[in-house]
């Protein structure tokens, strides 16, 4: 056999197996990145006859914070222990102020008492940059209790990133409802 | 680690391989094109060496067992098409002394491996010696090997060492068989997964786990040696950055600053730690010294600067800020200065990691709801997506530069149920995309640089 005449014949299978491939590449990142719209605004438009959930999720969440009492403990009796974030978000909506205020005022009635506020992300970020906002959210919620009267050596910040979900679905809801930071009493 | 390769002896390399021209040569810049046809035929040992093995070992036929290793290991870089033994025409004594090379070319083998294991007493203790040879079927000749003499229980390293050598022959690239990976061990349901550090060879052998899972325990990284780990440990619920000595078992840490220490890495010459502290809702990237102790603030801006990486020279570093809005990918020098965004494309972008090789950055992005594993030049130029997925992340080169490890989290149904978290390899060229084998749901990979 002549060990020559084999290699440039497998050369030029390569070089034409290459152009091919390199062709096959490029169509294949452009198909899987483009059409891979945003699931949730798709689900809206397309299922009109299953309103009904939709307006059940619309009542749930506003904007995308979560808005609903399922997974809603209490820090004392009428004093709800979490708040609820949009996503990358860190701002303290009308309604987290108002349950963190409710937490001051029960703090500031009872002095012994130590918490931790406890921050959490979604499952839709990168681990390391989830456990800085969890950290993030916590200290709004921190920061929102000490303007309130609670001082700040009574409040410890835990951040868990995305590492303790309540909810273990993969939806808009659920990941509306991990968004959150927890205030659990210490003591 | 225990079993630290007692290379005590002659790595001899008794076939010099001379001028480097070789026939068979495979070009691993393209995607799987043909694999190359090899044979990797059962290594041979005589009868005295096969009762001391069983003895030793428990294991029948263990040049069969090496020869497997060197197989999977060649079969899954996708650039080789291993032959069934079953077609194999000549005997492993045989072949190893002198293959008739026509009976493989017969088989359409264009590569054969052969090997010997004799088992030897060196003072008074067991040893086991393994010799390899390459041979060039089609050139009729041999190309490579060597022989080395070990504790019987190093024989998969042995393996891992024969098919680093063989890649090399046959790519021109240095292996990254004779690796391990480390990486976090998950079990449990999704709201309260039980996590340890795990550690085990490339080719998910030989797993031991290094924490018992009573703390929440994430992100462990190799030194340089691979002998040291820094990761982030719960241990008490405060997260900090830790070190681990995965050979005493020895643990400190490293990152005890009033406030969160995450996201570790060491330097390339294993002297520091880089990591983020979080303090007051603010996340700033800080580097320790090992060996002064002094630790040194690198960034100074109210945004969230996480996951720094070193370059392989050490001058440079790559993190991800949220400092423009939303988190993108900057690069700076490793005194803190000089700070500059390099992604510009659409999406989010985090989890920048070097190249060992110096010249890309592999990335985690997300855009439109999914997430891409992807590279880019370090200059930010050159942006590829090498795989997408529901959710993905953290890379990890392997020490060649060659391919990335990283994990892919599944989306759970309409109950919540059916999570799972793996360890997935995909090569740079964006082919040859594998589950990686791990005895638990596993995450957060390292991939440790050659052993010795």
């Amino acid at each position: 056999m002549n060990l020559n005449k084999i290699l440039k014949n497998a050369f030029l299978i390569v070089i034409f197996g290459l152009i091919i491939s390199a062709c096959a590449t490029k169509k294949s990142v452009k198909t899987t990145t483009e059409p891979s719209t945003s699931s949730t605004t798709t689900t809206k438009a397309d299922e009109t006859q299953k309103a009904d959930p939709i307006e059940k999720l619309d009542a749930l969440m506003q904007g995308d914070v979560y808005v609903g009492s399922d997974t809603v403990g209490e820090l004392a009796s009428g004093v709800p222990d979490r708040v609820f974030f949009a996503t990358n978000e860190t701002i303290l909506t009308t309604a987290s102020r108002e349950t963190l205020r409710k937490q001051a005022a029960w703090l500031r009635q009872n002095a012994n008492v130590t918490v931790v506020v406890e921050g959490h992300a979604d499952e839709r970020g990168t681990r390391e940059y989830n456990l800085a906002l969890g950290e993030r959210r916590a200290n709004a919620a921190k920061d929102y209790l000490m303007t309130y009267g609670v001082s700040s050596d009574r409040i410890k910040v835990l951040s868990y990133g995305k590492e303790r979900p309540v909810d273990s679905g993969s939806n808009p809801l659920s990941w509306s409802k991990n968004r959150r930071s927890v205030t659990i009493k210490a003591n | 680690m225990r079993n630290k390769l007692l290379l005590i002896f002659i790595f001899c390399f008794f076939f010099k391989p001379g001028i480097s021209y070789s026939l068979v040569e495979i070009d691993i810049t393209r995607g799987n094109l043909d694999p190359l046809p090899i044979s990797v035929s059962p290594f041979f040992a005589d009868e005295t060496s096969i009762k001391k093995i069983k003895k030793n070992l428990n294991i029948d036929n263990l040049g069969l067992e090496i020869s497997k290793v060197i197989e999977n290991n060649l079969r899954k870089t996708g650039l080789f098409d291993t032959l069934d033994k079953e077609s194999f025409l000549q005997r492993p004594d045989i072949a190893h002394l002198k293959p008739r090379f026509e009976d493989w070319a017969l088989i359409k083998s264009q590569v054969l491996i052969t090997g010997k294991v004799t088992s030897k007493i060196i003072n008074e203790k067991d040893y086991i010696r393994i010799e390899f040879k390459l041979w060039d079927v089609l050139g009729a000749k041999m190309v490579d090997g060597f022989s080395l003499t070990t504790v019987p229980t190093n024989w998969r390293r042995v393996g891992h060492k024969i098919s680093d050598k063989v890649y090399e022959r046959l790519t021109g690239e240095s292996g990254y068989f004779d690796t391990r990976i480390i990486y976090v061990a998950e079990e449990g349901p999704k709201t309260q997964r039980v996590k340890k550090l795990a550690i085990m060879d490339q080719d998910g052998f030989n797993t031991k786990y290094l924490t018992l899972g009573n703390e929440l325990v994430l992100t462990p990284r190799f030194n340089p040696t691979n002998q040291m780990v820094t990761y982030l440990s719960y241990f008490r619920n405060m997260p900090r950055v830790y070190l681990l000595n995965i050979e005493t078992g020895k643990q400190e840490v490293v990152g005890d600053f009033p406030g969160m220490t995450f996201a570790p890495r060491f330097s390339p010459d294993g002297k520091k730690i880089i990591m983020s502290l979080a303090k007051d809702g603010n996340s700033e990237i800080w580097v320790r010294n090992l060996e002064t102790n002094i630790q040194e603030k690198l960034t100074d801006h109210p945004s969230i600067d996480t996951s720094p990486s070193y370059s392989p020279d050490g001058k440079y570093i790559t993190f991800n800020s949220d400092r423009s809005g939303y988190q993108q990918i900057y690069v700076m020098r490793s005194d803190g200065s000089k700070v500059k965004r390099i992604s510009f494309g659409k999406g989010i972008y985090g989890t920048p990691v070097w190249s060992p090789r110096g010249d890309l950055i592999a990335f985690t992005k997300l855009h439109k709801g999914k997430f891409f594993i992807g590279v880019m030049r370090t200059d930010g130029s050159g942006e590829r997506l090498l795989t997408e997925n529901f959710y993905q992340e953290a890379p990890s080169w392997s020490p060649n530069g060659r391919i990335i490890i990283f994990y892919r989290e599944t989306k759970t149904d309409d109950k919540g149920q059916g999570f799972s978290a793996k360890l997935w390899s995909i090569d740079l060229t964006g082919y040859n995309e594998r589950l990686v084998n791990t005895q638990t749901d596993a995450s957060d990979p390292s991939w440790s640089s050659l052993l010795d």
